[in-house]
């Protein structure tokens, strides 16, 4: 009797404490995102200006060692058993096996050549999802100082650079600069996934892109771009373009956000 | 009459047979020519062969007689450092590796059957637009690939000529800047008409964070290559890539036909090959030839086959032609030719000798021409020969001895109130048909140089002496034509 009662009492404590403290885990390493208003790339004007609501951003990408975890407690989404609908053949493909990345990896790197179902699911595990496109690009708009930092002409300059130096997913997370909310590596490692990547298509016949045909695609997809200075943010999407859902790519990796409304604990 | 009546009759009906014909291929042709491309768009093309690439310089074999096929091209693109500059690292986009990238050969008719790949350690999507392909975007509508994945499209090759191919994903100046850019030939049926050697070059502009020359590695600048302002102008992708040991090669008496594209981004190329005159170009690399031609231009994304015949040895320098970009941005190739020398055609350095304009400094004031004034009289009175003498001296004597015969100090003796001439006539004379060196003292002073002979003839000499013996405080002695034939036979 004393050993069940016993057994029920740290039973029912671990239940009371156990989501208790995924809630406050869950907001560690993030930061508040204030929200506002924005006009993005593919805004032709002030009349496509975008609200942004706050939220709760990762403030790195998931690495390797975070997402080796996962697996080990959701092996569905192992390499080798994974459902072919969810990742092509890139899947986790310089992974050793079905649960070790390799050992020339860093553990601390960007987890890289995911596709966007098994990102998607990462986060959901975790009570968390993936940013919205725009509540991407409304984080990655700052620098160190100020949160829109798009009409600088060095901070662009060093995004371009970061594009042109190769092999850049192998670094650790915290490499780069932190941004006006905190955030860090949203430039400088990885590509990153974003819920809605193909709501704004580029065609992928980039020359076509400039000119007015709207109707034809949903999002205002072709770019009449505010900025046409903004290069940057140009090949953000052009990259986003040429993804499906089920790619891998070993420049890719993803973070995570969350809702303002759906936390519970105060965050620091 | 029956005999003659037969030959007729078959007479007639040849000549109807003979106009049926013509007026059935003239037709034809008109046809043809109207629908040139729609016939082309006809040929047939059943077996399959797998495309040969080539690296720059080298481009694959003539397509020679074979019949149009559906061909497959690989092509593979990498984002790879290489070298622009001595000192100079720069991150390349290639397709094939290379800058520029593989060169493809088609015969018009092929079905080309393209399949892209994107590096799985690239970091950017690419796609490919061919301007020999008829269809939206030249390709680049069907060839968008990320990263670690490949695509593929099929066009056929409608037109003969040369043309350009490259990357046009967002943003198109950055990607073509960065090296993707190639060559695809469509050669007629047949093949080009045969020569000796075929090279591939192409020119790009390249710009850089850093000035040209800063060493490091250098990362694409947008601002420059907006402003059109290059750090880098070179044939196929950094400086020195045909040069030295690079140099492309050929021998006297071969036809070379150089394939030369331009990609750009930014700056037309005015091509030239210094010592060679273009026997042939066809002009921007379509069907239009041009003969003798020195300079050609290439549009920024266009090409242009030059050919011509090596006849004397020698490095023949490939420019171009806006020459800053060839001498101060890298713009610069070498053709080496071997063989034997036609000295006819060109015959090197002939000659080499000393150049001394006659007179320097200032002239004097009645500088009289010698030649003038002899056609004018006959010289009799002394003070016409004086008058002739100060001509010559003007002409010949004053550069060395000065307008006032006071000479240069430690270099040319005075002749003014000189006790040297005055000393002796005959040795004056000698010395102006002859010469003089070695050590003299004049007026006390010593001089030890060379006096060339004079190239004068008698009249002139005994006039200038007469003229020097009058000036100055000289003894004003009379040098007669005689007396200079005597000193001139005694030699």
């Amino acid at each position: 009797m004393k050993n069940t009662s016993s057994k029920v009492l740290i039973s029912l404590v671990l239940v009371l404490t156990v989501p208790m403290s995924s809630f406050s885990q869950s907001l560690v390493d993030m930061k508040l995102i204030h929200g506002g208003a924005f006009i993005p790339l593919y805004g032709i004007d002030d009349s496509l200006k975008i609200n942004v609501n706050s939220f709760y951003m990762d403030q790195y990408p998931v690495t390797n060692k975070e997402f080796q975890d996962f697996i080990k407690e959701n092996p569905k989404w192992n390499k080798t058993t994974i459902n072919s609908i969810f990742a092509d053949t890139n899947y986790l493909v310089n992974w050793k096996n079905d649960s070790t990345f390799p050992v020339e990896a860093n553990p601390e790197a960007p987890v890289t050549n995911v596709s966007w179902f098994a990102a998607k699911n990462y986060c959901e595990c975790k009570g968390k999802r993936l940013p919205l496109l725009d509540e991407w690009e409304y984080a990655a708009m700052a620098d160190k100082t100020k949160p829109d930092a798009r009409t600088d002409e060095n901070y662009n300059q060093y995004i371009l650079n970061w594009y042109e130096s190769p092999k850049s997913f192998n670094k650790e997370i915290g490499s780069t600069f932190k941004n006006y909310w905190g955030i860090y590596d949203l430039h400088g490692l990885v590509w990153e996934w974003t819920m809605d990547f193909n709501s704004v298509l580029i065609s992928g016949e980039s020359r076509k892109d400039v000119d007015k045909d709207s109707n034809l695609f949903c999002g205002s997809a072709s770019v009449g771009a505010t900025d046409l200075m903004n290069y940057a943010a140009f090949m953000r999407y052009a990259f986003r373009g040429s993804l499906k859902a089920r790619y891998s790519v070993k420049t890719l990796g993803f973070r995570c956000v969350k809702d303002v409304e759906s936390s519970t604990t105060k965050t620091n | 009459m029956k005999t003659l009546l037969k030959p007729k009759g078959y007479y007639l009906s040849f000549l109807l047979l003979a106009l049926a014909i013509s007026i059935t291929s003239c037709k034809e042709k008109e046809e043809n020519n109207g629908k040139l491309v729609a016939s082309n768009a006809n040929i047939a093309a059943t077996l399959e062969m797998k495309a040969e690439l080539t690296s720059p310089p080298n481009v694959p074999r003539s397509v020679g007689r074979r019949k149009a096929k559906k061909l497959i091209v690989d092509m593979e693109i990498l984002e790879k450092e290489g070298e622009m500059a001595d000192g100079v690292s720069y991150v390349y986009w290639t397709f094939g590796g290379s800058v520029p990238g593989s060169f493809i050969r088609t015969r018009v008719g092929d079905e080309v059957e393209f399949h892209l790949k994107n590096h799985p350690d690239n970091k950017l999507p690419h796609n490919i637009d061919l301007h020999a392909a008829t269809g939206p975007g030249g390709g680049a509508a069907s060839s968008f690939v990320a990263p670690g994945h490949e695509t593929q499209f099929s066009f056929k090759v409608l037109s003969p000529g040369l043309y350009v191919y490259h990357c046009a994903t967002a943003p198109v100046g950055m990607h073509i800047g960065n090296g993707m850019y190639g060559l695809i030939l469509v050669e007629p049926e047949g093949g080009l008409p045969q020569v000796d050697k075929e090279y591939y070059i192409m020119q790009g502009d390249f710009y850089t964070s850093g000035d040209n020359g800063e060493k490091g590695l250098q990362s694409f600048n947008m601002e420059k290559a907006i402003e059109e302002d290059a750090d880098y102008v070179v044939f196929n992708g950094k400086v020195g890539s045909t040069t030295g040991d690079n140099a492309i090669t050929a021998e006297v008496g071969d036809k070379v036909r150089l394939f030369v594209g331009n990609g750009g981004p930014n700056l037309v190329s005015s091509f030239h090959v210094i010592g060679e005159i273009f026997d042939i170009v066809r002009v921007e690399g379509g069907s239009m030839i041009n003969e003798n031609v020195q300079t050609t231009i290439i549009p920024s994304g266009g090409a242009a086959i030059v050919e011509f015949m090596v006849d004397v040895p020698g490095t023949y320098i490939l420019v171009d032609h806006s020459i800053f970009r060839a001498f101060n941005k890298g713009a610069l190739g070498m053709l080496n030719v071997t063989g034997e020398e036609n000295k006819k055609i060109y015959s090197g350095t002939q000659k080499e000798s000393v150049y001394q304009p006659e007179t320097s400094g200032e002239k004097p004031d009645m500088a009289m021409n010698v030649e003038e004034l002899k056609e004018k009289l006959p010289l009799k009175s002394r003070a016409e020969r004086i008058a002739a003498g100060k001509a010559v001296y003007a002409q010949t004597c004053f550069a060395c001895h000065q307008a006032n015969g006071q000479g240069v100090p430690n270099a040319f003796p005075p002749l003014a109130g000189s006790d040297y001439l005055n000393a002796n006539v005959d040795r004056a004379i000698g010395i102006v048909l002859n010469g003089n060196k070695g050590k003299i003292t004049v007026n006390g002073k010593e001089y030890n140089g060379i006096m060339t002979p004079q190239n004068l003839n008698d009249d002139d000499t005994a006039n200038v002496l007469t003229y020097v013996y009058d000036s100055w405080g000289n003894s004003k002695k009379d040098i007669k034509p005689d007396m200079v034939k005597k000193i001139r036979n005694s030699h």
